[in-house]
């Protein structure tokens, strides 16, 4: 024990860093390791148990048919479930899917706009902290309440704020923003019998996520603004950059770390939408594939559990993309 | 020639608050009009419209949204998961983070990669094996205010999601957190003689305490936001946390949208005096964890 215990003042003379942390770990007493790995295993074993283990479960059932009634009732049927979904409900699944991709868009259009407010109060704005609390407030609602908000107060047919602005609340000319189903704009792809497009009530709902995301990515870029050496910015004034050329090969470049947190935030969020449609009861127009997986779980013609669950896979896969991206690029930094 | 780049500045700075102060007034429209339609009769807004200026006011609807969303119970319901679960996930996470950060072995950087994949997946894939996995846990129903003899539909159930699913994100800002304590001072207790589990209670905990407020903030909104579990996992049960009370409210078909708003408004009350209290808290976890996660 004494000997062991010693050695790091030896090591510490020329660590080479392997050898060192390894020496560390094996000072340690019987007792000591036992609670070390107790420390680690117990979060570990509850977060692979109840985590990654229903996502492989996941993906063995969407090649199965099983109404989720009876354990081991379910039947292998290999990829009938995807082949099902790409063809026979194609006209649920690319508009879902369409949608998802619409909201991403729009989210990424928000995200940037919250990184121009973070920049416009990072430049000594009296009463900064005001504006901040202010833009930032929607985001410790959930997307629940936004949705509930939203729809009571500013959508309402016959007394909401924008029918009210627009004098549209007269029975019959009123303005169903949250039921409308119809289409801004629609396109049809050769091979798919529905149109992919824009439903009215879709956009309702993209603009009162917009409330929320906006600040939410905003906090998060000012921030990271905060911590930007200002002699860079001195650097480029005196070098004669214009603002959008600072921020463009200054600001910008810096604040690499913060621009992909954001990144992922904005795809995540679109991709895993669901609170704000499921709490406006999904109207027609607005399935997102997490409502979709939902749906076929449980909801009203639910229990077909192996389609639900290769709706899951598919929405797995897509974020599967950008969560190994997002570890890769953080991974280098946990490394230095 | 000198003047010129100043008063243009000038110029610039007004539209800069002008359009700040302009944006920040479009941002409070829903909340205000909601408090604004919460006081008032619906009647009186159905026939003036949310503009007109009020004829009464009354605290009706915040009556009627509390007992009809059966708020008492809802909000207790809140609570008995919203605590546990903090309190479970920070002790997790600070116990993981120590092991990881402080006596980092081989595994680290496999753990922490597995714990933050596992925290930005999405909910709708892994609920369905968890629903059956609570469904065939047999509990007892003399420990839930349900019937179905299984973990399902009890609060334990979310309890256990909440903690598997948070303890990641967490984990990750607490070991950077602790990466930041020097290493001598763990280093010092070892020859001291102190075993690992008192250094970690005695040293690095005590430490963490602003990171551990910053997240128990955090993580207290977030959990009381959730509305996917309590969907799926506590829908057929007396157990609904107060986000899901206000989709009972109104029937099929008529929905009284100044009661909605006062509803909204009373389970958006926790979160917002939370955040207003503990604002440079709440800010500080975000940050934190934006900074790896």
């Amino acid at each position: 024990m004494e000997a062991e215990i010693t050695a790091p003042v030896e090591t510490a003379a020329v660590p080479p860093v392997g050898r060192r942390r390894r020496r560390r770990y094996s000072q340690l007493s019987r007792g000591d390791k036992i609670t070390l790995w107790l420390m680690a295993g117990i979060p570990t074993l509850v977060h692979v148990v109840f985590v990654w283990v229903p996502a492989f479960m996941t993906i063995s059932l969407s090649f199965t048919k099983w109404d989720g009634l009876k354990l081991g009732s379910w039947q292998l049927i290999g990829f009938r479930n995807y082949w099902a979904i790409f063809t026979v409900f194609d006209g649920k699944f690319f508009p879902a899917l369409f949608n998802n991709v619409l909201l991403l868009v729009f989210l990424s259009l928000c995200s940037i706009v919250g990184v121009l407010f973070a920049y416009l109060l990072d430049k000594n704005i009296r009463g900064s902290a005001i504006y901040q609390s202010i833009f930032y407030m929607p985001v410790v609602l959930s997307l629940a309440i936004v949705g509930f908000i939203w729809k009571s107060v500013m959508y309402s047919p016959r007394q909401g704020l924008f029918n009210v602005v627009l004098g549209r609340t007269e029975q019959g000319n009123q303005i169903d923003w949250v039921g409308n189903a119809e289409k801004i704009f629609e396109f049809h792809i050769p091979g798919l019998d529905t149109p992919l497009g824009l439903t009215k009530n879709f956009a309702a709902i993209l603009i009162a996520m917009a409330w929320r995301h906006i600040g939410y990515v905003m906090v998060l870029y000012l921030a990271g603004l905060k911590s930007v050496d200002p002699a860079m910015r001195e650097a480029a004034a005196i070098d004669g950059c214009n603002e959008w050329q600072a921020f463009r090969r200054v600001i910008f470049p810096v604040m690499k770390p913060i621009n992909v947190v954001v990144f992922v935030i904005t795809v995540i969020e679109a991709l895993r939408a669901f609170d704000i449609i499921f709490a406006l009861k999904s109207p027609p127009g607005t399935k997102v594939l997490g409502v979709l997986v939902r749906d076929n779980l449980v909801g009203e013609g639910g229990g077909q559990v192996g389609l639900g669950s290769a709706y899951g896979v598919v929405l797995l896969l897509l974020c599967l993309g950008f969560i190994i991206w997002y570890l890769f690029n953080n991974y280098r930094e946990v490394e230095t | 020639m000198v003047k010129r780049p100043a008063r243009r500045s000038r110029w610039s700075r007004a539209f800069l608050y002008v359009f700040l102060t302009f944006m920040a007034l479009v941002w409070l429209v829903p909340v205000v009009s909601a408090i604004y339609a919460a006081f008032r009769p619906y009647a009186e807004t159905q026939k003036y419209g949310i503009f007109s200026l009020p004829k009464a006011l009354t605290l009706q609807n915040f009556k009627d949204a509390w007992t009809q969303g059966n708020m008492t119970h809802t909000f207790r319901n809140t609570m008995f998961i919203v605590i546990p679960s903090i309190v479970l996930i920070l002790f997790f996470s600070s116990t993981m983070a120590f092991a990881v950060s402080r006596f980092s072995w081989r595994f680290n950087v496999a753990l922490l990669l597995l714990f933050t994949a596992g925290n930005l997946l999405p909910a709708q894939v892994i609920f369905q094996p968890l629903f059956q996995m609570f469904k065939a846990t047999p509990w007892p129903d003399l420990l839930s205010d349900t019937d179905t003899g299984s973990l399902l539909g009890t609060k334990i159930a979310v309890i256990i999601v909440h903690v598997a699913f948070q303890t990641g994100f967490c984990t990750f800002v607490l070991s950077n957190y602790m990466k930041t304590i020097p290493k001598e001072l763990g280093e010092a207790a070892l020859v001291d003689g102190a075993s690992v589990s008192r250094q970690f209670f005695q040293i690095i905990m005590p430490l963490c305490r602003p990171v551990l407020a910053a997240l128990a903030t955090l993580e207290f909104t977030w959990l009381y936001n959730d509305f996917f579990w309590a969907v799926v996992l506590l829908n057929q049960g007396d157990e609904r946390p107060i986000t899901s009370s206000i989709a009972n409210l109104g029937g099929q078909f008529f929905s009284n949208d100044n009661l909605i708003a006062a509803a909204s408004m009373i389970v958006a009350m926790p979160t917002l005096i939370v955040y207003l209290a503990l604002q440079r808290q709440f800010i500080g976890g975000l940050t934190l964890g934006a900074n790896k996660g």
